[in-house]
């Protein structure tokens, strides 16, 4: 896999999968678990996805970001159990000046968030545990 | 009528209520991705609002027509990140 990681994802490595020297601004967003959802005390989050699909959007987002805004872009995100306070999900961006950089750091974020086949599941203080995929009850 | 087989490939919550990743159901000739989910026993009538459909791996449309041998994923909305 190429995108999709079971173990702690490495924010200095993707940075520098970024790097060109033609590039002046360099961006890097990481969301991490919360500890807090709905009020409630999260200890984990379990994530799963449709891992062929979601390799292959992920790849898509990503030539997209750098066709819109002449970026070089990467994206990795967690499978499996996350410990609350642990990244989840990282991107970084770079182009040749900031503006393109921030620019092509939040769409990869909000593309990969909407549209890759991820889900996760809550995993909360008391043992209880609840998927967010759209179903209730 | 004449039936199609199709392989359902199940995720998240609706994995856990069917209790397999993927299920094998039985659908008229001609239908479409989204009837599947009325076929799959044991789940509500209607998808979420915002659930998508993969056919053999590629993204497809809700009205898709499915074939025999067809591997649809129900893709129920995400919640990445």
């Amino acid at each position: 896999m190429t995108y999709l990681h079971r173990d702690l994802l490495q924010l200095a490595e993707l940075l520098a999968t970024v790097s060109d020297p033609e590039h002046g601004g360099n961006c890097l967003f990481s969301g991490s678990t919360r500890r807090e959802a709905a009020s409630e005390d999260v200890r984990a989050l379990i994530y799963e996805a449709d891992e062929d699909l979601a390799e292959r959007e992920i790849g898509r987002i990503i030539e997209e970001a750098r066709e819109r805004f002449g970026a070089r872009a990467a994206a990795q995100h967690r499978l499996g159990r996350v410990e609350a306070g642990e990244v989840s999900v990282a991107v970084a961006s770079s182009a040749p000046h900031r503006d393109n950089a921030f620019l092509a750091c939040r769409y990869l974020i909000d593309e990969i968030k909407s549209r890759v086949p991820i889900w996760k599941q809550a995993e909360f203080a008391d043992g209880r545990t609840r998927w967010d995929d759209g179903r209730t009850g | 009528m004449s039936e199609i087989k199709v392989t359902v490939r199940l995720f998240a919550s609706l994995r856990e209520s069917v209790g397999r990743e993927r299920v094998d159901i039985a659908l008229p000739s001609g239908a479409a991705a989204a009837d599947a989910w009325s076929a799959i026993p044991g789940v509500e009538p209607l998808p979420p609002t915002g659930t998508r459909y993969a056919v053999n791996g590629d993204w497809a449309a809700a009205d898709q027509h499915l074939h025999d041998g067809d591997e649809l994923a129900l893709i129920l909305p995400v919640s990445g990140g």
